[in-house]
Order: C-alpha cells, then structure tokens, then sequence
C-alpha cells in the first residue's frame, strides 16, 4: 500500500512540472464539501445575530411582560417566555453576541501563545522543555473548567478576565500539540540545512518550522474553538461567566434551572438556548472536519 | 477437457489496464499489460518509480488499493482468475497458490506478535493443527537458513535484523509451497552484504520448492541475477520483453537503451567517460497521448511514432525464435540511440597534495554507547572527491555530521580546515568556516523547506553566507540556477511542485551559493530513479571541475562511488577498514571486507564472480566485537587467534593505501586474483 | 524496566508538585481575607483578626504553603472555613461517590466508542464513519449542562423512565442507587464517546492499512480474522492513553452533572467550596482530582509498557 501510494505520487509529481499546472487549491477543495458550507451557513447565521440581534429580535429580550410568564411556544412567542415573561426566542438571539466574542478571542490568545512555546520547548528542547513540560502537564492533570472557576472565583468575573483565564488554560494544551509537530520536523534536513547556514533559533523557529506546522495549528485552533464554547457555556452555567441580566444561553439554562423549569414543564426555556449551543458547537466541528479531511487528501 | 495444471503456462496476463482515480479523475496506471509466466519460470519486471511495477503485483493478488481497479483485460493464476473469484475461493488462491514478499519485511511483520506465531499462522490457514503448525514453522524457518528457529519463533520482530525479518518473511511465503511467489523489491531495503545472503537464498529455495517467481524491481542488475525473462515497464506499458540476458546485452528498445547507458559501468570514470541520461519527464498517466508513450522522450522519434501506438513487435533473430519483443517501430535502430548528453567531459579537477581537511582522533560515542565513530584519522585533500563507503551502522554519516558540526565529536577530536580548528558545534562557527562546509543530502524532500519557493531557499545562502544582495544577488542567482540546470520559471515553485531530480538540483544549488570549498554528498542520489541519478551525477561532476570543489561522497552504491571517487574509505562499525585511490581498492589487493563488499553487488556485465560469502548478521555498533571488529564475518579469519583477540593497526602497504588487517599483503594479493582469473 | 519506573515516578511527584503549587496560589489570589467573608461584613474588625490568626491566614504566604504541603503528607488536607472542621471526611465521601459515578460512565463508554471506532475506520470516508465521526465529534463538544437538560426533560420529565435526581434516598438498595445514576452517566458518556471513538478509529485505520495487515490478508485469512488478530491489537494500544488521559476530562464533567442532578461528589463539593469561598476545602478537593488524572495516566502507561512488546524493549534499554 504504501509502496503503491509512493509510486503514485511520484508520477503524480513528474506530471505536474512540465505542465506547471496548480492542482486545485486546498481552499477550493474545501469550498467544495457540503459539511464545510452546512458548517459555515450556521456560524454565519449566528455572527449576523450577533451583530444586528436587536433589529432582528421582535421582542426586546430583558423586556419583562409579568402578564405573560412561562407560556409555551406560540405564534406571538415562537420559543415562549420565561419565568419573568421575557421572550425566549430574542434572549437566544441576542445571546450569540457574548460568546461569539469570547471565545474567538480566548481561543486566539491561547494558540499564539501556546504556539511561541510549543515551538521553544519543541526547538530548544533540553531542560527547557523538560521544566515547561512539566508545568504543561500538571495545567493537565487539572480539569480546564475547574481551573477557570478557580481563577476566575479568583479574579471576579468579566469579559477579559474570562478571554484571558481560558486563553491561559489552553495555552499548555496547544503548546503540547505545536510541540509534538515541531518535533517530527525537527528530524528534517532543512533545520540542519538553516543551521548549516547560520541562521538563529528564532528565525529556524518562526520562518522555518512555523510555516510548516500552520495546518497543525488550524485544525488545532478549530477543535479548541469548539472547547472554549464548551468551557464558556459551562463557566455561565455555574454562574463564573457572563453575568445576568445580559442574555446568554449558558446563563438562561441555568437561571431555568433554578426555577425548576423543567419539573414544572417549561422545557422550552432550557431546550432553546441548549439547542443554540449545540448548534454553534456542530457548526464547529463540521468545519473542523472537513479541514482535516482537506488537509489529509 | 485438459486439466489447467497441465498448461506449461503458470501466469497469464492479457491486456490489463488499471485505473487509478485521483482527486475525482480516472488515471491508467497500467495499460494493455500482456505477459506470461511458465512454469518454474523466474520472470524479472524492471522500472522506474511510477512505471506501475508494484502496481502489477498487486492487481495479481487482488489487492488494490480503494480507489483502484482493473478496467480492463484478465488475469489466469494456474487457470483462476483471481478478478472473480469469490471469498472463499480467492482466500484459498492466496492460501495455496500465490505467496509475496515486499520491501519492507519489519513493516510486514505484526509488531505486537510472536514470529513463531505469525509463521505458524501461515500453516495454519492451509490445514495444519495447532502443534503441526509450529513444528512446520520451525522447520521452515531452518530452511531459510535461519540457525536458531526455536528462539527466533520467541522473539517479537523489532528484535530482529532487516535481513533476519525478510528471511522469516520468506518462509510464511512458502509455507503452502505456492505455485507462484511475487518479489516486490525484496532486499532494496537491505544492505549489500545481507542483499546478497537474501538473493542467494531466494535462488536456492526457488529451485528447492520447484516455485515460479515473479521478482519486481528498480534494480536492473539485482534481476539480471535473478531471473530468466525481463519486462521492462514503462509508463505503465511493457515496452520490451525477452530473455535477461538478451535484454541487457543488447536492448531494442530505446528506453531500455538509455536506462543502460544511466548506470556507471566498471572502467567508466567522471574524467573521462560521461554518463548518458534520458531528458524529459515521465508522462502523466492517463496522458491522452496517441503514439508511442516514450515518444517525448525518445531521440528516435518519427511522425510515425506519434500518430500510432507501436504494437509489442516480435524481434526477429538469427536463428529464428527469440521470443523477444519491443513496442517500439524503430528497434532495429534502438541500440544506435544517439546520446543526450555528449560523453566528453570538462577539464578535470586538479589534484593537489595539500590537505584541506584533517580529522584526528575522531570518535563519537552516542547515548546507550553506541560507539558510532572508533578513533578515525582522515584527510581530504584539496580538488578531490573522497568516497565514503560502508553498510548501516558503519558511522559514515555520523563522520560527515561530524565535519559539518551538526554532531559533536567526544572530547579529544581535532577538525582541521585549511589548517585553522573548527569548532564541533555549527553555531560556534563563523560565518567564514560555514560558507566553505555545505553538504547535499540524501532526500531534496526533507532538506528543502517546503513552504519556501525554490527562489528564497536559492538565494537565501547567498545572502546569508556570500553576503550578496539587490542586483548582485540578482546576478548570481540567474547564475547560479542557470550551472545547475533549472530554470527561471521553476524559481516561483514551491519544492513538491518539482520532481526528484528537479528537487535535487535546488539542493545542489543551495550547497553551492555561499561557494563552498568542500560539499559532502550523503547519498545524492538514493531516493532518485537511475535515469534521473545519472544526470546528478554529471552535474555534480561538472559543478567540481568548473569550481575545483572538494566532495565528500557517501554512498552505499560501488558503482557510484567508483565512478566519482579519487580516493575511498571503506568503514565498518565506525572504524576505517580501508583507505587508498579509489582503483587501487577496487583492484586490490584489499581487505577482506572490502572484497566481499564488491563481490556482493550483482553487476549487469554479465560477470558473476564467485561471491565471497559474509555470514553473520552485522554486529551492534554499542557492542562491537573484541579485537578486529570484523572478525565475527571474516571469511578469512586467521587460526592463530590474533583477530579475536587484537584489533589490527590500520598499515600502508602500498603508497596512499592503508588496511586494517592482520592479514599480510601479500596473502591479501593471492585470492582476489584467483577469483577474477576464474570468472573470466 | 526498574529505571523506566523510577524516572517515571520522579516526574510524578515533580508534576503533583507544581499541581500544588498552581491550586495553593489559585487560592490566594482571592482579593479580600477569609476570614472578613466568613463573618460577614457585620463582624468587628477584632473578631476577623482572630480568625484569621485560628486559620493561619495571616502568615507569609511561604510559610502557609509549606504548612498545607507538609499537612498533606500527614494526611491533614486543613479545616474547612465553612464546617470548621477536618476537610478531610468531605472529601473522602465525595470522592467515593465521584468513583461509582464516574465508573459507571467508563464501563459504558470505553466499549461503546471502541465499538464506534472500529466500525468508523472499518467504513473509512463512507457515511457510517461520516454519521460516527461527526456526532462523536459534536457530542463531545455539547456541555454536559446542555446534553444533561435535555435528557431530563425527555427520560425525566416526559417519558418518566428514569429519575431525575442521583441521589437515591436514605437507605435505597444499590440496584436503586443504580438506577438514580444512569441518567447523570449519560452527558459523560456522550462527552467521552467523541475523543475515545476518534483514537480508535484513527489507530485501526493506521492498522488496516499497515504492510502486516497486508500480509495477513494475503496469507489468506479471513477479514474477520485479521481484524481480530491483526489489525485490533496494535490498534487499540494508543486508545489506552486516551482513555486514561479522559479521566481529567470526567473529572471537569463532574463539576457540571452533579451541580446539575445534585449528587454529593466530588465536583460538587468543589462547585460548593468555590461559591462559598472555602478554599482549604476546594485546594483538597482540586488536589485530588490531580493526584487521580496523574494516577490514572501511570497506570495507562505501565499497562500500554505491559502489552506493547516494542515498547517494553525500548525502556528496558
């Protein structure tokens, strides 16, 4: 098999010099896949309600209607209303925004910095990596949520304090991942090629290796985007994230909860929000699949 | 009704093609394959990677991958066709009738299983009990002469050598005495010493077992000792076929022709006797093309040949029958093929006494003390290409990482360049060292940074290291890309948008941008096809005559060696064994390591002298024997004892050449002179 | 083998050292004093004096942490600020009734997504392995808070199968007991499943298309057979790690469940000892949880040493 696939790559590469010719590129390829398009209409829905949430929503979503609690889903109120008569429909439309802002930017934090030192303990190697290793692996040993909570129970909770506990948890996580990438590079000719040049760590780390652990780090940055919606979800519904009265899917679930929502039969005020975090979560991973699945062909 | 196993005919194939689809479209990776197989017969496919050889093989066993499948033509093994047999039939064909054996025998061995039970298995699917099984394997495994089987069948495979897995490879291959046994590169992995053991078993169990044999591989030497009958895959067509022989002494197609003419031959040198190549590049398979496949290529083309497909035509030879065939409509004029590359060379680099480098006490002990270098003393001498030979484990890489600095040598070296000390590390290095010490290495995918355009990693080390820049870099570059060989439009690709060969020459020209006094070669053309290593070469030999550079060429090929080197250093286990002008070791009188070295290699002059046989596996570099290191394989071992238990001192028998051995020159001279008598 | 363990040992003890490290700091960043939170804003500012000297926090910050380490190797993980008592007892019973939870999840996952890996890779690109990967994937991914509601609300609240709160009454049998935890299990399960069912697929598609699956097959054998013996054995191995490495994950999840279905675990204590600021209860509890994960990815890796012959090999050298 591997024999078989080498030699067909090998006429493959023959093939394409005289010719000049560009192979589709990867960005087509994934334009062409249905779960990437499914993936990225979802995400696109939510940024729009994000964004124009209010213009969209017919209900102002801390309205409170007392003549109108808990009723069910209806032709006035698609989703129903709370227990304060709110409408469940314009708090999960307006509830995007919150999380839609966090968690890309939490995410983002982490993979620069998890990627600066994936590639020094990877590079570097030595006691370095194996003190930075160390410190990766007891961040580990530790559930994320809970150290999120712990830190931000610490900190008192807010927007950047959570952007910034969350990109610091998955800092370690990612480096582990850029780490292990820039490892079998390592290997490669070409860092004792650059060496051999006289080129300086970080130009061997940031202009040589980096480039080519990106796609690494993509799908690595879209599977933790995923997670930081997980963690954020779950930090809001313990009550450590964004806090009420600003909609926010994590918080709603919780605040039915407390109300007993779902033993009195106000399903819809648990199910709608629940059902909004899951959609955003697929969107994610559909798009993370089919990068994977481009990336591997 | 005649029964099939009556057809003195084992193997037919009839017009096969198969198809690959690629990224949503159809490719032929074979087309219109005929040939056929006799019984007991031992038929040789050669090619080039992307030829479909492999490909063959496994549409034979019905065992291609997903998204291939035979579009066309049939197959008969013994009379079945495996395309349409159903499960239990076609378990009970690979059962039974066909075995293989490919290049990688660890890979093909389940890493987590006992050998004993994996050989066993094999006599278990044909019938035998449990207890039979085992005692079968055991036995088989003595018949590919492997000494220990009951302690061998205990052992998991990454406790074995290469040559001891294939070897166990084999016997589950021959467990059901098949009718048909498929080689598929089956020693390219091995070293040269082993390569021989494994194909002098090959031939002996083949004659044992009464199997026809299908032996695939790039190796045209490796089948002309191997087999009866050759096919020459090209492009997925068989282009030529007839008796090996015949085939190699005088091809009629032009492909083979030039193929033959890309393999440096014994007296052929870079001084005086240039290698041919083949220009142009394979064809994209589904090309389209009407005519002939090697048209492009080919320097007898005709409108003709572009028109129409030639058929196989049958050669007529003088006594009538010669069951040889060529597609080609022009094979009379084949062998008259004009060269692509004119045979007279450049002037020739001048040879200086001067040491330009000089390495003392060089040893190198790695972690679990892998003894990788032993106390090696060496000098390179200005203008020269020195030839590092030696199998895995013998340091020869080590030495040159050692040269370059990327590994430290153990306290106590001394690395000398042009007189000054170097530094064992590269980043201690100034930047006036690092400019004169560039290597080419083995593979241009791992050595070229893949997310560069070939422009940047061109004119990096121009900048870097010859401290170029603006319109003189500029300059230099077109120069640079023009000596060797590639062109302004390839500049803006990135490196997996080129060939091989393409890919190689980027690697060449970045070793020559800072204007290098000495390049070490390691391996520059292992990972390459022959028609393409040919052109390396001869750039390479053209690079050091037009820069009077110094090469340090590693190589595990002779041939190569032979062909590039003034002088050669034989290693084994980190030490040197050997060292002198490259014809006197070849020519000897030599060590005895030497001399089984050259009577490993299968050579296509037709001259097969009576190999000096190793036996043994090569031992551990982290525990290498006492005394000569190589006495646990001497053939020549001395009965006094001294080689036990002495190490020999390197000596100077004649003028520049030195041996590691207690042997006397004189007794040395004696035997390889018996042999060459004898052979010719 | 003797080294292998006691390098693997020392970095043990030097990870668990620093888990102590980041859980004692987490808990002294907390801008206020103890012993003002546990009193009240009403108490005299006497009164917060003397607590705070009874629960030491007015020591140097060096000192408080050598007394809690040095506490820990006594088995005296501090007095809760809430209880006023040994944390101790808490965080044993707790930790037990995490283990029953927690287990319960593993016996039901770890063959299930073996089973849904195996058969993604055997479907490689084919939509059974689309339909596994993808709800593996997506599953993992939903809050167990959100996968949990939803549950109740149709096993619970509707179709009333199975009872919504973990906690069986006093004196309920274990098959009762049993029952009350099935349907916390599950929003684990689903968390697992994803990663488990990932590794496993990825390990057997490498395995089937390995030049010893190759062999096999071409010896004759039976799909099955290969599968089996070829194929599931070296696939599964890295699977193994996963599985251990998940015990971190569990663990996070456990906070959400049991806050969710109010089980007296571990999670819960933490979630407790958090809202309430008592932080010698939550240093223990979060301590524990770091000594289980790096428990369990030890005994994950002297298991994987035990069954990969090549493995074994390499660190004995």
């Amino acid at each position: 098999m591997s024999q078989l696939a080498a030699e067909g790559a090998g006429a493959q590469v023959a093939v394409s010099v005289p010719q000049l010719k560009g192979e589709p590129t990867r960005w087509r390829l994934l334009l062409r896949r249905p779960t990437y398009l499914v993936g990225a209409a979802i995400i696109v829905f939510w940024i729009v309600c994000a964004v124009f949430g209010r213009q969209i929503a017919a209900y102002n979503p801390l309205a409170q209607q007392l003549l109108g609690v808990n009723t069910a889903p209806s032709g006035a109120h698609w989703f129903g209303t709370d227990n304060l008569g709110r409408d469940v429909l314009a708090r999960v439309i307006v509830g995007s925004r919150e999380i839609l802002i966090v968690t890309p930017l939490a995410t983002l934090l982490g993979t620069v910095l998890g990627t600066i030192l994936g590639l020094a303990m990877g590079y570097l190697g030595g006691a370095f990596d194996l003190l930075v290793g160390r410190v990766v692996e007891a961040v580990l040993a530790l559930p994320s949520v809970i150290v999120a909570f712990l830190f931000i129970v610490a900190l008192g909770p807010s927007v950047p304090t959570v952007i910034l506990v969350i990109g610091l948890i998955f800092t370690p996580l990612i480096a582990r991942t850029v780490r292990s990438s820039v490892l079998t590079e390592r290997h490669l000719d070409y860092i004792a090629s650059a060496r051999l040049l006289g080129e300086k760590p970080g130009r061997i780390m940031f202009v040589e290796i980096l480039p080519n652990v990106l796609p690494a780090i993509l799908v690595e940055f879209t599977v933790r985007l995923g997670y930081a919606i997980f963690t954020v979800a779950t930090l809001s519904f313990l009550g450590f994230g964004i806090q009420p009265p600003t909609s926010d899917w994590g918080a709603d679930i919780a605040y039915a909860n407390q109300n007993n929502a779902l033993l009195s039969g106000y399903w819809w005020q648990v199910l709608f929000p629940a059902l909004a975090i899951a959609s955003l979560v697929v969107a994610i991973n559909l798009i993370t699949d089919s990068i994977e699945q481009v990336l591997a062909s | 009704m005649s029964e099939p196993s009556k057809s003195p005919i084992l193997l037919s194939v009839s017009h096969l093609d198969v198809t690959y689809q690629v990224r949503e479209q159809d490719r032929l990776a074979l087309s219109d394959v005929c040939f056929e197989i006799a019984r007991g017969e031992s038929y040789g496919l050669v090619g080039e990677s992307g030829s479909g050889k492999s490909t063959v093989a496994l549409a034979l066993m019905r065992y291609l991958p997903k998204n291939g499948r035979v579009s066309a033509g049939s197959i008969a093994i013994d009379g079945k066709d495996p395309l349409s047999l159903g499960g239990h039939a076609l378990r009970e064909l690979r059962a039974k009738t066909v075995s293989m054996v490919y290049q990688e025998p660890l890979r093909a061995l389940n890493p987590s299983l006992r050998i004993g039970k994996q050989v066993a298995e094999a006599f278990a699917v044909i019938g035998s009990g449990k207890d039979e099984a085992r005692a079968k394997a055991e036995e088989m495994l003595r018949k590919v002469q492997i000494s220990d089987p009951g302690r061998v069948m205990q052992r998991y495979p990454h406790e074995l050598s290469g040559g001891m897995a294939q070897r166990v490879v084999i016997a589950m291959a021959l467990a059901s005495s098949p009718e048909l046994l498929i080689l598929d590169e089956p020693t390219t992995a091995l070293d040269a010493t082993v390569e021989a053991e494994v194909l002098d078993l090959i031939s002996a169990l083949r004659s044992e077992f009464d199997t026809s044999v299908l032996f695939i591989s790039h190796n045209l030497a490796v089948i002309a000792k191997m087999c009866d009958r050759v096919g020459v895959l090209y492009a997925g067509e068989l282009v030529e076929e007839g008796g090996a022989q015949a085939v190699f002494d005088n091809p009629r197609h032009p492909y083979t022709v030039g193929l033959l003419r890309c393999i440096p031959r014994r007296g052929q040198r870079k001084d005086h006797d240039r290698l041919d190549t083949i220009p142009g590049f394979l064809p994209t398979p589904g090309h389209g093309l009407n005519g002939c496949v090697f048209a492009p290529r080919c320097a007898l083309v005709q409108d003709q040949c572009r028109a129409a497909e030639p058929p196989l035509i049958e050669i007529a030879a003088a006594d009538g029958h010669s069951g040889r065939t060529s597609r080609c409509f022009f094979n009379e004029q084949a062998p008259d093929l004009p060269r692509s590359t004119p045979a007279d060379v450049a002037a020739s680099t001048e040879l200086t006494e001067e040491p330009l480098v000089v390495m003392k006490s060089l040893s190198k002990t790695f972690k679990g003390g892998v003894r990788a270098l032993a106390d090696v003393d060496l000098s390179v001498r200005q203008g020269e290409t020195l030839g590092l030979v030696g199998e895995s484990g013998s340091g020869k890489t080590t030495l040159a990482r050692v040269l370059l600095g990327l590994t430290s040598p153990d306290p106590g070296a001394v690395v000398t360049l042009d007189g000054a000390s170097l530094a064992p590390q590269v980043q201690r290095r100034q930047r006036g060292v690092l400019r004169k010490l560039q290597i080419v290495f083995q593979n241009p995918d791992s050595a070229l940074n893949r997310r560069h355009s070939v422009r940047s990693l061109i004119a990096r080390p121009l900048h870097r290291l010859a401290g170029l820049s603006g319109a003189d870099l500029q300059q230099r570059l077109t120069e640079l890309v023009a000596s060797v060989r590639l062109e302004e439009r390839h500049l803006a690709l990135r490196p997996a948008q080129l060939s091989g060969g393409l890919k190689q020459r980027v690697a060449i020209a970045r070793a020559f941008g800072s204007g290098p006094s000495i390049v070490v070669c390691d391996e520059p053309t292992s990972a390459l096809d022959v028609s393409v290593q040919a052109a390396i070469l001869n750039l390479l030999a053209d690079l050091q005559a037009a820069e009077q550079t110094t090469y340090v060429f590693i190589s595990h090929d002779l041939g190569l060696v032979r062909y590039l080197s003034d002088r050669i250093v034989v290693l084994y286990l980190g030490r040197v064994m050997e060292v002198g002008p490259a014809e006197a070791v070849f020519s000897g009188p030599h060590h005895p390591y030497t001399e089984a070295l050259l009577s490993a290699v299968p050579s296509l002059d037709g001259m097969h002298p009576e190999r000096i046989k190793l036996t043994g596996e090569i031992p551990s570099a982290a525990n290498p024997p006492q005394g000569c290191v190589f006495h646990t394989r001497c053939p020549r071992r001395l009965s006094t004892g001294v080689c036990e238990s002495t190490e020999p001192p390197l000596l100077e028998g004649e003028p520049g050449h030195q041996i590691r051995c207690h042997i006397p020159l004189t007794e040395l001279r004696k035997v390889p002179a018996e042999t060459s008598g004898g052979s010719q | 083998m003797g080294l292998f363990l006691l390098r693997r040992l020392g970095l043990m003890v030097l990870t668990l050292w620093i888990v102590t490290l980041i859980v004692f700091l987490a808990g002294q960043i907390l801008p206020g004093d103890p012993g003002r939170a546990i009193l009240g804003n009403l108490a005299s500012q006497q009164s917060v004096q003397v607590l705070d000297h009874q629960l030491g926090v007015d020591r140097p910050l060096v000192v408080r942490y050598f007394t809690w380490l040095g506490g820990l190797f006594h088995g005296n993980m501090g007095t809760s600020y809430t209880y006023r008592t040994a944390v101790e007892p808490f965080v044993r019973a707790a930790l037990i009734n995490s283990v029953k939870l927690g287990l319960l999840a593993f016996v039901i996952v770890v063959p299930l997504s073996i089973f849904g890996g195996v058969v993604a890779a055997l479907f490689n690109g084919r939509w059974p392995d689309r339909v596994i990967s993808i709800t593996g994937l997506s599953l993992a991914t939903v809050p167990e808070f959100v996968s949990g509601s939803v549950l109740v609300v149709i096993f619970g609240v509707e179709l009333k199968w199975l009872p919504v709160s973990a906690q069986a009454g006093a004196g309920a049998s274990d098959l009762q007991q049993f029952r009350h935890l099935i349907l916390p299990a599950i929003p684990l399960v689903f968390v697992l499943f994803g990663y488990i069912a990932r590794m496993a697929r990825a390990g057997t598609i490498e395995a089937l298309n390995s030049d010893y699956t190759r062999t096999a097959v071409l010896k004759g054998l039976r799909r099955s057979t290969v599968i089996r013996r070829h194929a599931l054995r070296n696939s599964l191995l890295p699977t193994i790690t996963v599985i251990a490495t998940q015990t971190g994950y569990l663990i996070g999840g456990l906070v959400v469940v049991e806050t969710l279905f109010n089980y007296q675990g571990i999670g819960n204590l933490i979630y407790k000892a958090a809202v309430g600021k008592d932080f010698p209860m939550l240093d223990a509890g979060v301590l524990i949880i770091g000594v289980v994960y790096v428990l369990a990815t030890l005994a994950a890796d002297l298991l994987l040493m035990w069954l990969n012959p090549r493995l074994r090999a390499e660190e004995a050298s």
